[in-house]
Formats: C-alpha cells, structure tokens, sequence
C-alpha cells in the first residue's frame, strides 16, 4: 500500500511539470522551485506550494493550472493546493534546468548563493557579458528588474535576487 | 492558542497593518502614468502591486481567524471600521487622477520612503512575533520590502540634496509628514496587550528605533531633525479619519460593491 501512495505521488510530482509559470511560458512552476510537498491520502492529494512575490498576480492562475494538471493524474479524484511561506521562497530554489529555461526566455538568472545586502552579478542572457547595466531594478513583473548589456546591445530582464533575511 | 482579549489584540494589530499597505499602495496606484518618468513608473507601480500582496496576506490571516472573507474585509468595511493611519490616506495633492491630477512627488516620496523605514522596523519585529503564521508572513514580506526601501531611500537622498527647488519642496513635503507621522508609529488602544502576548514589540521602542534611523539620514544629508513626530488629524488605530478615507474606499470598491457575489 505505501509503495502505491508513493507512486501517486511521484505521478503527480512528473505532472506539475507542465505546469508553466503564465508569464514566462519557458519555465515550470518545478523548475522555479515553487512546489514544496505533494501529499497522497487514498485518492486525494495535497500540494504545498510556495508563492514567489506575494502581490504575483499569476498565484491564482497558477493554483487552478496545478489543481487541474494533478486531477488529471490516473488515480487522483481531488487536488487540493495550498500556498505557505515556510520554508520562504528563495531565488536558489530555482534548478540548474529552470536557470537555464529562464535565459532562453531572455532572462537572467539570479545568482545560486545570493546574500541580502550585498551587490550582485548579472550576465547577459544572449551573449553572456557581464558589460551590462542596471535600467531599473523594478520590471513588468514582480520577480524582474530591467537591465541593458553594453555588449550586444540588446535590453533584457533578470530575476530579482531573493533571499532569507 | 489565546485568551479571547489576547485574540482582539491580535485582530487590531493585524489590520493595522493590512489597511496601512493597502491604503498606502491604494494612493500609489493613483500615480501610475503620472510619476516623474517612465522608469519610475514601472517602479512604482511595482511596489504598489507587491503591497497590495502584503495587504492580501494580512487580509488571509484576519480570514483564517474568522473575521470574514479576505476580499469582502479589504472591499465592504466602513471607513471608521479601518486602522490605517491618517497619513496613509491622504490625497496625493489637488485635483483627481482623472481630473487634473497636480500631485506632489516631494509629498509622495517622503511618505513613503517615512513608511518605509517604520515597516522595516515592525517587519524586523513581527518575524519573532509569538503568534508564528504572522511571524511566517513577515519573513516573506521582508524580502519584498528590502527593495522597496532601497528605491524610497534613493530618491529621498538624492531630492533633499539637489537643487535649491528641491530641497525647498522636499522640506515642505517633510513637515507636512511630520505633522502626522505620530499616527504611523502608534499601535493604538491595544497595544499592551500586544506587547503582552508577545505578537510585536513595544511602540516606544519602535518608535526610538524609526527615530534614530531617520535622525541619522538627517544628520548625513543636513537636514534639522524636529524631533518627535505628531498625530495633528487624529488616530486611525481608533478609526478616526479624514473623508480622503471615505473618498478613496469608494473609488477602489466602486466596482466590488456592485455585485461582491461575483469573482473580480
């Protein structure tokens, strides 16, 4: 029975990475590191997840697109998603994969081990000079500041570093 | 977890802070396509979205503890029923964002690079708060708001020392501020059995803290430090107000309350 609950789980682990953050189609809410723990009991499961920036307004789309693609999981009668704050959402929860994803979107990874308070690198996710500077550290998007590389001249965006306090 | 009077304290103390970031980004939104330029736009649109999320979670935990619907608190409550501080509330200067808006930037940055060093300070308390799901938000919120002082500090510095117009408006914008600063920094009528039940430290001692880091930004760009902040129009903790209240609350819920059985 336990080896059965476990296989559940790890189906609807595989299912959740179709789920797309709506604002940067490239990008997996697994690969952001958004997806804290998937719960089986019987055929119910419970998904904690972690919301990036907490005025994201793609949190909503972002439940029912979870709740839906796990539902649709062979053995899975009802999903149920719940965000939490612990552990917080942290920008090196995101996987080498998702960093990867986020530079074919035109957007530059946060740095792995970034701490609070200190100054940060940012490399230009087309041609991967450092040569770059910061336009605004505010973006479209909650999670983006705006920056311009000096070398291939091309504006792009980057991910707001976040990290514990 | 608490005594029911435990419990009251912690329901004022929570929509404390909830009202003074959704007032505050409420007045925020009212400059989107009129801040000084574009980049600044994008900026402060930003912050304004992320406080309205600190204003939701807040709102969440008020929900989870039986006060109503997160959305039907933010939209269907009467202004006196609110515990934002005056200040937050005020209009950001003559004339309407619709009608010719003639908002003072000076008003806006002093208010809320002020606000922004007080939420600093209670967040840095709030995340040892002994009511956890409170202490849990304020972890998060932190690393949102770090940005936010950033930006407001920026501007701050850089306007009072600038031009001579600048400095001139950025003083004026600082003692209109000042004249109601007093009622940001107040926890209210509960607040010591707030302080009792270990939710959030004392208001003195955030005060003193508020207090010596806006004397040392003083200090460093020449400005004269008045001293303690007043409380001139009123406390908002005790839901005094001003009818920029009532005005503001009808605009943002104009469209709730014309069916809140609808999702928005």
């Amino acid at each position: 029975m336990a080896d059965n609950i476990k296989t559940l789980e790890q189906i609807v682990w595989s299912a959740l990475s179709h789920v797309k953050d709506p604002e940067m189609a490239t990008v997996s809410i697994l690969d952001l590191g958004m997806v804290e723990t998937v719960k089986a009991n019987g055929t119910a499961v419970k998904i904690t997840v972690l919301p990036t920036f907490s005025g994201c307004p793609a949190l909503n789309i972002i439940e029912r697109d979870i709740k839906q693609a796990a539902e649709k999981v062979e053995g899975v009668t009802e999903a149920h998603v719940e965000f939490v704050f612990t552990p917080p959402w942290t920008t090196d929860r995101i996987t080498l994969e998702g960093r990867e994803r986020l530079k074919e979107f035109g957007i530059a990874p946060p740095p792995a081990n970034h701490v609070m308070g200190e100054p940060w690198e940012i490399d230009c996710p087309y041609c991967g000079s450092a040569y770059v500077t910061m336009e605004n550290i505010f973006g479209p998007t909650a999670c983006r500041s705006i920056l311009y590389c000096r070398s291939c001249k091309n504006p792009f965006e980057a991910m707001k570093p976040v990290a514990n306090l | 977890m608490t005594t029911p009077s435990e419990k009251g304290a912690l329901i004022e103390l929570l929509y404390q802070l909830a009202d003074d970031d959704f007032i505050l980004a409420y007045r925020g939104s009212e400059w989107l396509g009129l801040a000084p330029h574009i980049e600044e736009d994008v900026a402060f649109s930003s912050i304004n979205q992320d406080m309205m999320g600190h204003a939701n979670l807040y709102y969440r935990l008020l929900e989870q503890l039986g006060e109503g619907k997160a959305d039907e608190i933010a939209h269907l409550r009467a202004p006196s029923k609110f515990r934002n501080a005056v200040l937050l509330e005020e209009v950001n200067g003559p004339g309407t964002y619709l009608e010719k808006p003639d908002y003072d930037w000076a008003f806006a940055v002093v208010r809320n690079y002020f606000y922004s060093v007080h939420k600093q300070i209670r967040l840095d308390s709030l995340r040892h708060s002994d009511f956890e799901p409170l202490a849990e938000a304020a972890r998060k919120i932190m690393t949102e708001q770090y940005y936010h002082l950033m930006h407001w500090e920026l501007w701050f510095k850089q306007l009072v020392t600038s031009t001579d117009e600048a400095k001139s408006r950025m003083n004026a914008a600082i003692e209109k501020v000042w004249r109601d600063f007093g009622g940001v920094l107040t926890l209210g009528p509960a607040y010591a059995e707030m302080v009792k039940a270990n939710f959030i430290d004392d208001e003195n001692v955030l005060k003193q803290r508020w207090m010596k880091r806006i004397e040392a930004v003083f200090n460093e760009t020449g400005l004269p430090f008045s001293g303690e902040p007043r409380m001139e129009r009123g406390n908002g903790r005790k839901g005094e107000h001003t009818p920029d209240l009532t005005q503001a609350l009808a605009t943002l819920s104009e469209v709730y309350a014309t069916n809140p059985q609808t999702g928005w």
